[in-house]
């Protein structure tokens, strides 16, 4: 009888076995993955509907990480790039395009101008990493005002100068392209969505994103582009990169990285 | 040849109600997701395979550093290691390196998905915490609004006294189940285990799950202070995703000891044979 016992045991540990090696056939599943998907909607409609108002804890000046972590691209190598840098990024200027009454384009000393917000917060890596930094620099809202929205416009999509490599560590899906991401509207206004300039009290590094990075609190590091150039207000993702939003987000990381 | 396993056990062969058709549902749907939870879980922290205590931390930043699995040596023929607090252990085979010299956390077989994969690992662990927590509030709810948590899983005192315990431990190392009408009620150890997984750790699990998302952060603030910031969060839900695990195999072992046939039809059908 033990015998008996013992053979459906093992009958039953190896069948589950089989049936999880089974499962990586599973990921390549186009209706699977977009039943997935569902849950990062309402992920995002959960999290919008208890805190869309929200604020980012904010840390001491004691809490800033001895080293933060740089991660992604530590230097873009494109030509273009390291002209700027040469310069000091006295050549660099943000673009503000797409659905906007007034498209511009603004220099770094004139942006170092504009009425600043400072704030200490942690960047959470979707690896799982942790950092805490001090950020400077104007509210992304306040920029986008000054532009005017057009009614109808829905994301804000920054490009950046890097084209990034991916990292195989990370593992899935890599290739090169250029950098961008997406906000909507609702994190674009957010009082702690800030164009960071300065990073604890020194201008940004080049590895964290020189001269100008995007710090958007509520979601995870991925989304605060580095190096960015240029802001489009837009009402589709389509036609920017794979038309999911980020250079991530095109490689199946979620676009609403709230979580 | 079911029957004769039974009847060689002393069962008396009457099928009585043991499991709600809400236990029985729940219970399914819980398998399911804790399995996948805990593999695309292992294939997340394989992206970071360090812990960290408070706020923050990083390879750059390691002061809080309490746990890692890596690997060290030659790229030919790595080690790999688990690293706790100061001590370092050789997991070769197993954690930090497994396969043909492949360095990676935890091994394939227990990642899903098996290979390296951060993107997909999340997608499916968010579905699943979901399913969870809706399927988790679908059994309280009917828990609660039934008896069966406070009639069933809850220990009464006289339950938790040293003799009574002591009795449960020794019926439990001698292999001894309950029969006959016995069957029908949870032991003391049993409650202690049912009821300590799925109103403690269960609840641990989610809550520190909750506060290791930057948006919930923002929206429940006491999340982090509950649990002494994100890093801590992340090691919490480790230690007790770990000791979900370990009662899942306890679990498993009691189900096949105690007769895993009647067991599993009593979870299928609701009427188990005493």
């Amino acid at each position: 009888m033990m015998d008996m016992i013992s053979r459906r045991g093992l009958l039953t540990i190896g069948g589950s076995g089989l049936l999880l090696a089974g499962c990586d056939s599973l990921v390549g599943n186009a209706k699977l993955a977009a039943v997935l998907r569902a849950s990062e909607q309402a992920t995002q409609r959960w999290q919008r509907l208890v805190g869309r108002d929200g604020l980012a804890r904010e840390f001491s000046a004691a809490d800033v990480s001895p080293v933060f972590k740089v991660n992604g691209t530590h230097e873009p190598t494109e030509a273009a790039y390291q002209a700027m840098k040469a310069n000091g990024f006295a050549d660099w200027k943000l673009a503000i395009t797409g659905m906007v009454h007034n498209p511009m384009q603004i220099g770094l000393a004139d942006l170092r101008r504009l009425p600043a917000r400072t704030q200490i917060t942690r960047h959470d890596c979707v690896e799982g990493w942790s950092a805490i930094g001090q950020w400077t620099g104007p509210q992304l809202g306040a920029l986008l005002k000054a532009a005017g929205v057009k009614t109808g416009a829905r994301y804000v999509v920054f490009r950046c100068a890097d084209n990034y490599g991916g990292e195989v560590s990370k593992g899935g899906a890599q290739s090169s392209a250029q950098y961008y991401e997406s906000i909507d509207m609702v994190d674009a206004f957010h009082p702690q969505t800030i164009l960071a300039h300065s990073m604890n009290g020194a201008p940004l590094p080049v590895g964290h994103g020189a001269p100008l990075r995007l710090r958007v609190e509520r979601q995870l590091g991925y989304k605060h582009a580095k190096y960015v150039m240029e802001i489009a207000v837009v009402d589709s993702l389509a036609g920017f990169g794979r038309g999911k939003g980020g250079y991530w987000p095109d490689r199946g990381y979620e676009w609403y990285a709230g979580i | 040849m079911a029957s004769m396993a039974e009847s060689a056990d002393g069962h008396s062969g009457r099928l009585v109600p043991r499991h709600t058709g809400v236990v029985r549902l729940t219970h399914w749907i819980n398998a399911l997701a804790i399995v996948l939870l805990l593999m695309t879980g292992a294939n997340i922290f394989n992206a970071h395979p360090r812990l960290y205590w408070g706020m923050a931390g990083s390879v750059d930043q390691r002061a809080g550093q309490w746990l890692e699995i890596g690997a060290s040596g030659p790229a030919a023929a790595p080690r790999g290691y688990l690293e706790l607090g100061n001590t370092r252990i050789d997991t070769t085979g197993v954690l930090g390196v497994s396969g043909a010299n492949v360095v990676v956390g935890y091994p394939g077989w227990a990642t899903f998905p098996s290979q390296r994969d951060l993107a997909t690992a999340r997608n499916w662990h968010f579905f699943f915490a979901w399913v969870i927590i809706l399927n988790g509030l679908l059994y309280l709810g009917h828990g609660l609004w039934s008896g069966h948590i406070r009639r069933d899983l809850l220990p009464r005192l006289g339950e938790l006294s040293p003799a009574h315990m002591w009795h449960d431990i020794v019926s439990h190392a001698k292999l001894q189940f309950p029969k006959g009408e016995a069957m029908l009620r949870y032991g003391s150890l049993q409650k202690i285990a049912y009821a300590g997984t799925a109103l403690l750790l269960v609840p641990l699990v989610i809550l520190t799950g909750m506060t290791m998302s930057p948006g919930l952060n923002a929206a429940f603030p006491f999340l982090n202070e509950m649990f002494g910031g994100r890093q801590s969060a992340r090691s919490l839900h480790w230690i007790a995703a770990n000791l979900i695990l370990v009662f899942i195999l306890v679990h498993l072992l009691m189900v096949v000891l105690s007769g895993p046939i009647n067991q599993l039809r009593g979870m299928i059908t609701g009427k188990l044979k005493i």
